[in-house]
């Protein structure tokens, strides 16, 4: 396994407020940064291990040998009354589409401890709710990466969806979410606080680029990409819901080696590593 | 009733036939499956009380056959880009034994590859364009999937026209006679010549004054 950086104490997620002068000698920013970043650096030799990445999506399934093994799912389900539960998930994935994102992650990112939540498959009708509360809770737990292979174009969840999406930013949970190639409004992609993820046409898994006209901020392998599919079987899909997962897992590798990087500081990594920046160092 | 629904029947009198936004959504699957030189384009409609996905226009094998054809909105590769709103290329749907059964059994049509991209107008998700079986010459590419989102904003505001009119009616049977009584004087109005319609309007006129005036008291 790569040199690992210790990973900070919970003390060192404490809010700061202000700092006084006599602090101020004292801050630390828990990471070694090197006068150059280049991938070596980056998440040369990582796998992944020790980091959790969570799966927001239709469910996984857990036994598909693109997968496995998956350290826990959950489920949220709509009630006839309308409330939401969240429950252990022993159905797996109800349509394929986690379990597609969820062997991407597995692809880059094979020591890394993968999480399903489900809040697709279930019907179309109250999916806003289900993804917001999924969302939130996938949050509390705290897991390094979130993988958003999903939108929402409804105005009445963006400023929640804008407020958890701020919230994971500064509990150090990455939200990394699909951006839309069609020019509609949808959330949470276009919020600064997440990592929004569009396609590239080439092969390399590795291969991604920071984008300097945002709102989509890295062109990640979104064409033709092999996938775990239902029944263990596999696929060639193209779509900005693929692209997102190499992402997530190029985080999870990046955060692997160096746990105490903060959301803002991943995303400065990303994008110096990036293709199109120092990729190729 | 209220002035929305109001509004709405006397749009039922003088908005096209329901005839016609399906002709809109027939021609856009054409053009679709022409463009790709597909074997066959599909619209599918989100029936927001049903929660179902229903075939509104098909191009191709099955045309005759499948339109109002209905499956839940969480099922098939239609449901997943419904519910992500992410369009979504497959190359090999051959790979998935348990996807060529139900295509079968609910289409007679077992497609190999599939282009499927959502139909999003405002903030809703109406439904969704499938391309199956675009030529094999033709390499995918994301220009290609720019023009199927292309055709995609053609496609949703054709189907939120549907929508609309068929909200319009559905207005118009459920008020009884007093909505009729307007849609038919709107409809009218506006199939009458000009010369004609003048006095007409004239009259609508001095009863619109008439009765804002008896609002004010």
């Amino acid at each position: 396994m790569a040199e690992q950086e210790p990973a900070p104490s919970l003390d060192e997620y404490l809010p700061a407020w202000s700092l006084p002068a006599a602090e101020s000698a004292k801050i630390g920013i828990g990471v070694e940064w090197p006068e150059r970043v280049t991938r070596e650096w980056a998440f040369g030799g990582s796998t992944g291990e020790g980091t959790r990445v969570c799966i927001l999506d239709s469910g996984v399934q857990a036994d598909h040998p693109l997968v496995g093994p998956l350290q826990g799912a959950v489920a949220l389900t709509k009630k006839d009354d309308g409330e939401i539960v969240i429950e252990e998930d022993t159905e797996g994935d109800l349509c394929g589409h986690g379990t597609a994102c969820a062997g991407v992650v597995r692809a880059l990112a094979p020591e890394c401890s993968l999480y399903s939540v489900r809040v697709l498959g279930a019907g179309f009708k109250g999916s806003g709710r289900v993804l917001l509360e999924g969302l939130r809770w996938s949050i509390s737990e705290g897991f390094d990466v979130i993988n958003m292979s999903l939108s929402t174009t409804k105005r009445q969840f963006a400023s929640v969806l804008h407020e958890l999406a701020d919230s994971a930013y500064f509990r150090r949970s990455v939200l990394v979410a699909s951006a839309h190639n069609m020019p509609v409004e949808s959330y949470p992609w276009r919020f600064s606080s997440v990592i929004s993820v569009g396609s590239h046409e080439e092969s390399d898994p590795l291969s991604f680029y920071a984008n300097p006209s945002p709102p989509v901020e890295f062109f990640a392998r979104g064409v033709n990409v092999e996938l775990a599919w239902l029944g263990g079987s596999s696929v060639h899909c193209s779509g900005n819901s693929f692209a997102t997962p190499h992402i997530s897992g190029i985080c999870s590798l990046i955060l692997a080696k160096h746990p105490a990087l903060t959301p803002f500081q991943l995303k400065n990594v990303l994008y110096l590593t990036s293709s199109n920046v120092g990729g190729s160092q | 009733m209220s002035e929305r629904n109001l509004q709405a029947a006397v749009s039922a009198g003088v908005l096209s036939a329901e005839g016609e936004h399906r002709l809109l959504l027939q021609s856009i699957v054409e053009v679709a499956r022409a463009i790709f030189s597909a074997k066959a384009a599909s619209i599918f409609l989100h029936d927001e009380a049903a929660d179902e996905l229903v075939f509104e226009a098909v191009a191709g094998p099955g045309s005759e056959n499948l339109i109002g054809t209905r499956f839940p909105s969480s099922t098939g590769i239609a449901g997943w880009v419904l519910v992500t709103r992410q369009p979504l290329v497959i190359e090999d749907l051959q790979n998935d034994p348990r996807w060529a059964r139900q295509a079968a059994e609910s289409t007679g049509y077992v497609p190999e590859a599939m282009m499927s991209v959502p139909l999003l107008h405002e903030e809703r998700s109406l439904g969704v364009l499938n391309v199956l079986d675009r030529s094999p010459e033709v390499d995918f590419s994301l220009g290609q999937m720019e023009l199927l989102g292309l055709f995609a904003n053609q496609a949703a505001i054709a189907l939120d026209l549907l929508q609309r009119a068929r909200h319009a009616r559905s207005v118009l049977s459920e008020s009884g006679g007093d909505a009729g009584v307007i849609a038919r004087i709107a409809s009218t109005l506006e199939g009458l010549e000009q010369e004609r319609r003048e006095p007409v309007l004239r009259l609508l006129r001095a009863l619109d004054e008439t009765l804002r005036a008896d609002v004010s008291f």
